[in-house]
């Protein structure tokens, strides 16, 4: 008796619950197949789903039309290097902080936070006008920059929460032992540490791909990364809905599949260790 | 137990950490405070290293005295206020259903977290045009199929359609917080509300809504500092017309539109205020974390 109602009630809860994450997950399935459409598919009434004629011409189109790879290889250069640039300054930090913590640890974690609350709007025209000093606008090295300062807290932040996860015992073993503080980081830290920089170095990767504030507004023709090709497409004489599906599939699809991987390390890195 | 090298290395080790986010935040912060004192108009010849007029907090009120500003903030307000209830409410009964035994859970919660990770221009063109476009738009062939006039959702109803499209991007941040938090629910006590006969509202009332508070709290805190800058979805989908000009995109047009840079500094002040306010509460949240 009591183990049919519960065989009942998960077939409901799994019936809601599908239903929902369809319907949520809709929108990007819906792109997904109409970049495969013709362009008259694409618009037909009523819509097609499945029985189409599937074909890959709009990736080919948007490929040729558009230097598609310029954009990418931007996106890939901007997000990888501000990232990884953001963890070779954010590692001694935190390694530091978490391991040698002094009366003002907090304070500074606590500050460093606060850098990231400051609107970015609110300093628009001062970076705009940085960058046409150094001759920086429109630039892969400009950005690169500005988005590992704004990712820097968090990096900071993920990085320290993991790092205070490494039993300190350890380290004093290791320091018994008579290991240097270069041996202590190279052969006990870092291995132990690598998983924790890995996460970072993956939402911060993420986080940085989708930022879409400065590069839109920092960016023209030659330093413009995916997020401002994707804009591109707004202007009306631009709009094929099966190529900007097509365009915006390939935008989105390897950050779909990276970020499930991340699942977990978006609750650390986005709630600053106040959610566990 | 920590030696004074030690010491000195771990300062030597935040340094460029420090420094670097020290000018990140008051090199800008500095430049904005100090044009917002000034007539700045590049466009018609006034350069910075030339020297500008001060005009003392002149901007400053002629930001809040002009006609564009209250409906801003009250766009700001209903855009900010309609995401957060739309994402907190859904997210909890979200969060409340993905966390009951289930087959295919994994695939489930893949599919609900995926919107956080597509880019804001793709996610507000998709809608824009695949699902609130009038003539061809997903939204107008349903409304066509019930014989409904379709409606063009981002110039009669700009609003609730940029409400929509970031709920969509945010529900998952909210859901997968709370999932979190109710996870980490005791369940024994649950079980025990049932056997003493107490009503799921109740038992929701009661043990899960008190339990999800700070999670709750730590949802809208966070999304409010991400929504008061929300810029891609607007400037993607109505360019800041059809009254869905936030305080956010009106600033970017003084700046850098009509290149009115006092008064967009000043506005600039305004808005890095009102994101303090919020802040505040948040810090002291994730400060009291830090102790225990």
């Amino acid at each position: 008796m009591a183990r049919s109602t519960t065989t009942r009630r998960k077939i409901i809860t799994t019936a809601a619950a599908w239903a929902i994450g369809f319907t949520i997950f809709f929108p990007i399935l819906w792109t997904i197949l109409t970049s495969f459409k013709t362009e008259a598919q694409a618009i037909s009434d009523p819509p097609v789903f499945l029985f189409f004629d599937w074909t890959l011409e709009n990736y080919a189109v948007v490929q040729e039309r558009s230097n598609y790879m310029r954009f990418l290889w931007n996106s890939v250069i901007i997000a990888g290097g501000s990232t990884v640039l953001g963890v070779l300054i954010a590692v001694p930090a935190a390694w530091s902080m978490a391991f040698v913590p002094s009366r003002r640890t907090k304070d500074i974690l606590l500050w460093m936070l606060s850098t990231k609350m400051l609107p970015a709007v609110g300093v628009l025209y001062p970076i705009y006008l940085i960058c046409i000093e150094l001759g920086l606008l429109d630039s892969r090295i400009a950005l690169v920059v500005i988005l590992m300062l704004i990712n820097l807290p968090i990096i900071v932040w993920m990085l320290y929460t993991y790092f205070k996860e490494i039993p300190g015992e350890i380290l004093e073993a290791a320091r018994m032992d008579g290991a240097s503080l270069k041996e202590e980081i190279l052969y006990v830290l870092t291995p132990m540490a690598i998983p924790g920089i890995a996460s970072t170095l993956l939402l911060n990767f993420i986080l940085a791909w989708n930022e879409a504030f400065w590069t839109l507004n920092l960016t023209a023709a030659k330093a413009a990364p995916l997020t401002a090709f994707i804009a591109s497409y707004s202007s009306p004489e631009g709009l094929f809905y099966a190529k900007l599906s097509a365009a915006s599939t390939m935008a989105i699809a390897p950050i779909l599949i990276l970020g499930w991987f991340s699942q977990k390390q978006l609750v650390r890195g986005l709630t600053f260790g106040a959610v566990k | 137990m920590a030696t004074k090298a030690s010491r000195s290395a771990a300062r030597m080790m935040m340094a460029p950490a420090v420094i670097l986010l020290l000018g990140w935040m008051l090199i800008p912060l500095v430049l904005t405070l100090f044009f917002s004192f000034k007539k700045f108009l590049p466009l018609r010849g006034d350069r910075w290293e030339n020297g500008l007029e001060w005009v003392g907090f002149e901007n400053y009120v002629r930001f809040v005295s002009s006609s564009a500003f209250w409906p801003s903030v009250i766009t700001t307000l209903i855009i900010v206020g309609g995401v957060l209830v739309i994402t907190v409410c859904l997210g909890i009964l979200l969060a409340m259903l993905l966390d009951q035994p289930m087959w295919g859970q994994g695939i489930v919660r893949i599919l609900v977290i995926a919107p956080f990770f597509v880019m804001p221009t793709v996610s507000a063109l998709v809608w824009k045009n695949m699902f609130m476009d009038a003539n061809n738009g997903l939204f107008s062939h349903l409304w066509r199929l019930f014989g409904a006039e379709p409606v063009s959702w981002l110039s009669e109803a700009s609003l609730p359609s940029i409400i929509l499209i970031v709920s969509w991007q945010w529900l998952p941040f909210a859901t997968l917080i709370l999932l979190t938090a109710i996870q980490s629910l005791d369940s024994e006590q649950l079980e025990a509300a049932e056997m003493d006969g107490a009503s799921p509202l109740a038992r929701f009332g009661h043990i899960v809504l008190p339990h999800l508070s700070r999670a709750v709290t730590i949802v809208i805190l966070i999304q409010t500092i991400f929504l008061l800058s929300v810029f891609a979805e607007i400037f993607v989908t109505t360019g800041g017309a059809f009254g869905s000009r936030t305080l956010t995109y009106l600033i970017f047009q003084r700046v850098l539109e009509s290149q009115n840079v006092g008064l967009g500094s000043a506005g600039g002040v305004y808005a890095i205020i009102l994101a303090n306010i919020v802040a505040i509460f948040l810090m002291r949240i994730v400060g009291k974390n830090l102790d225990t």
